[in-house]
């Protein structure tokens, strides 16, 4: 039971962050589908600063630079569609679902790369193991073994409400999102509040693509991107309803249901179920189809998402 | 003068802009190779352009032989193309279709290897299955509202576990090698009938798929532009609400719209997999055949025909990934050139903005803004 607790939280903490990440975009106007892009840019880095830094560095230093690391790899890949869907009003679908592709491309490519230069020609895999980063960012109350990545999570999440509720900023992002001509007349600058809402979604998908690699596993393969958890989160802020404290109550849902296929083995009577796991694995996308079955119907999203800012519109 | 009015038609424009994205993400590939190890950057790029044709020098049966395996490898990227430009002219960007290719594998593998259906069944199994996983994404979003991306994306994954469930059952799986048996070995009627066989060096995975490939572009484009059904497709797409004013059954477009999208996707998969030419193996990733298929939409420059060439141009590309000296690099540069295809794709109305642009050529003042406002509807859309 242990284990599905700190499961659940993990999962939590990524869903969590990446679903805010989704919200700020969302909020400015941009629709991001291309978070699980942005994850796999944000753990990659992360993974690779894990792996350089020397074996003496002290756990403070390593926690800070990695995630550093992964929030600014996850900004600079977002620039990818603020730069595109923004200046260049694209078809945000079509880009999401390009950074996506690109993100999972180009991270085998640099892994397999960074491996082969490493291993002076040996080693050809796309796989990367930081035991040692996992193991700085552990620490236990009890019986429970947590992370410190849970803390961020948490952190950052009780910042984002405030700040989603409390600032001008915010307030001027989300009226970018409604409705951008009307922002635009009392002289809110609507590029720069949505570069700022893709940037901040950037920030948060990278810090969640590290969460999601290294507070579980101690190795990943980069071949796999975060296999659709971006998309999961996706779905955590539409039930969530594109605010920060429902998107909480939201992940902690759905990590409930995706830990399931992590840990059901350990659980007596779960294990005694005669199905496959690999359904345990279907089940937070049946629940998260479901759930937005339900939801979507009076879905409350941003008026003016998805579509660019044309200042000659009326 | 007639130079101008050639460049500002819109077909033509379409293909420039194709053009300029397909030679500026070869571009940036070559800067990748470079930067991975510049002293064999040019040999790598050679590598991936010359492509089967180095076979030239072997024999002309050889290099017939390779063309032959290039098309039958295209057929089910042309074919996800045609199911994404399909929905998406309708209004919708159908990402579920690497979900109902992946239905389609487990239709027409499970049918033909465990129970041994003729191949005409089997096809038909690939269809019907791709057809329900479209229809699910479609009874989602007309009922419920779910957007279809995100339905679309669930359905992949759900359809990739139940794939690796029911593929993975060992009447269809050869535990051993884990991958799945040879149709050639299990279930010989399971096989599509061959098509120009000779004509290719003997390949015998050159089969009726081809001609049923082209066949189905044609029909696509032939519903789309001369039929009510597919101007009603194309009014959904353009104004929802203005479609349901002027009378026509918007969810039930939508519907109908996903169904055939699917459709196609399923059938991709079956005259792929019943050529013989791919065994599946269990997979912890969606077939990327689903998402490579929106490159090839955006690239033909969402036109049936247009997806045809660059079908054939992409998975060229692909596949030249694979001739590369592996001791300098790895073949997902390939793949990676793909990608960043697909996201030079995005900027397609900036270039259109700039070939549009007066400056370089004398425009007449009269023709001028009509095009501009051709644009601004385009834009819209």
């Amino acid at each position: 039971m242990a284990l599905l607790i700190q499961y659940t939280l993990i999962f939590t903490a990524v869903l969590i962050l990446v679903a805010l990440g989704g919200m700020f975009s969302e909020r400015s106007g941009i629709i991001n589908l291309g978070l699980e892009g942005i994850m796999v840019f944000g753990a990659m880095s992360g993974a690779i600063v894990m792996v350089l830094l020397p074996s003496g560095t002290s756990k403070v230093t390593l926690i800070v630079l990695t995630l550093l690391a992964a929030a600014v790899a996850g900004m600079l890949s977002s620039l990818f569609i603020a730069v595109a869907c923004i200046n260049f009003k694209a078809d945000q679908t079509l880009i999401g679902t390009a950074l996506n592709m690109l993100a999972t491309a180009s991270a085998t490519v640099i892994i397999k790369a960074f491996n082969v230069s490493r291993s002076k020609g040996t080693d050809f895999s796309a796989k990367l193991d930081y035991v040692k980063g996992h193991n700085a960012f552990m620490f236990k109350i009890g019986k429970l073994q947590l992370s410190w990545f849970i803390v961020v999570a948490a952190v950052l999440l009780i910042c984002a409400i405030f700040f989603f509720y409390k600032t001008k900023l915010a307030l001027r992002i989300r009226a970018c999102g409604e409705h951008p001509q009307a922002a635009d007349s009392v002289g809110i600058n609507v590029y720069a509040m949505r570069y700022i809402g893709v940037l901040m979604s950037g920030f948060l998908g990278g810090l969640g693509g590290i969460i999601y690699i290294a507070a579980a596993n101690s190795t990943w393969h980069f071949d796999y991107g975060v296999a659709g958890a971006g998309f999961l989160a996706l779905a955590v802020m539409i039930f969530g309803q594109w605010k920060p404290e429902r998107i909480a109550g939201a992940a902690v849902l759905f990590a409930l249901f995706r830990s399931l296929s992590n840990v059901y083995m350990g659980i007596g009577f779960l294990h005694k179920l005669p199905i496959s796991g690999t359904v345990y694995n279907m089940f937070p996308y049946i629940v998260s189809l479901l759930v937005l079955a339900f939801t979507s119907q009076k879905s409350r999203a941003p008026k003016a998402e998805g579509i660019p800012y044309d200042k000659g519109a009326r | 003068m007639e130079k101008t009015s050639f460049l500002k038609r819109p077909g033509v424009q379409t293909l420039l802009a194709s053009i300029l994205c397909a030679v500026l993400g070869i571009l940036i590939g070559y800067v990748i190779l470079l930067c991975m190890n510049a002293d064999h950057a040019g040999e790598g790029m050679k590598a991936i352009l010359t492509n089967f044709f180095k076979f030239r020098m072997a024999s002309h049966t050889t290099l017939m032989k390779y063309m032959g395996s290039f098309i039958v490898k295209s057929v089910p990227l042309i074919l996800c193309a045609e199911a994404i430009l399909f929905a998406y002219k309708a209004g919708l960007f159908n990402i579920g279709v690497a979900g109902q290719y992946t239905v389609g594998i487990i239709a027409c593998i499970y049918t033909s290897l465990a129970l041994k259906w003729s191949w005409i069944l089997c096809i038909l199994a690939a269809i019907v299955a791709g057809a329900v996983w479209g229809l699910l994404a479609g009874l989602f979003k007309a009922l419920f509202n779910v957007n279809e991306v995100i339905a679309g994306i669930m359905l992949n994954w759900i359809g990739l576990y139940i794939c690796n469930i029911i593929i993975g059952l060992p009447s269809c799986m050869n535990v051993s090698k884990s991958e799945t048996y040879d149709i050639k070995d299990k279930n010989p009627s399971g096989l599509l009938p061959g098509f120009m066989k000779e004509f290719f060096g003997g390949n015998d995975y050159m089969t009726i798929a081809i001609p049923i490939t082209i066949i189905v572009a044609i029909i696509i484009l032939i519903v789309l532009n001369k039929t009510t059904f597919g101007y009603e497709l194309k009014a959904t797409g353009h104004n929802r609400d203005a479609a349901k004013y002027a009378g026509m059954n918007a969810k039930r477009n939508i519907i109908l719209t996903l169904v055939i999208s699917g459709a196609i996707s399923g059938m991709a998969a079956g005259l792929y997999y019943l050529t013989g030419v791919e065994r599946y193996v269990i997979s912890s990733s969606v077939p990327g055949m689903g998402f490579s298929g929106i490159a090839v939409a955006f690239l033909g420059g969402l036109h049936p025909i247009g997806a045809i060439i660059s079908g054939l141009f992409v998975e060229y590309i692909s596949l030249g990934g694979q001739y590369l000296n592996t001791n300098y690099y790895n073949p997902q540069v390939a793949d990676l050139m793909v990608s960043i295809i697909i996201y030079l794709c995005g900027f397609v109305l900036f270039f259109k903005t700039i070939l549009n642009k007066p400056g370089k050529v004398k425009v007449k003042a009269s023709t001028e803004p009509d095009d501009t406002a051709k644009k601004a509807e385009e834009k819209e859309v």
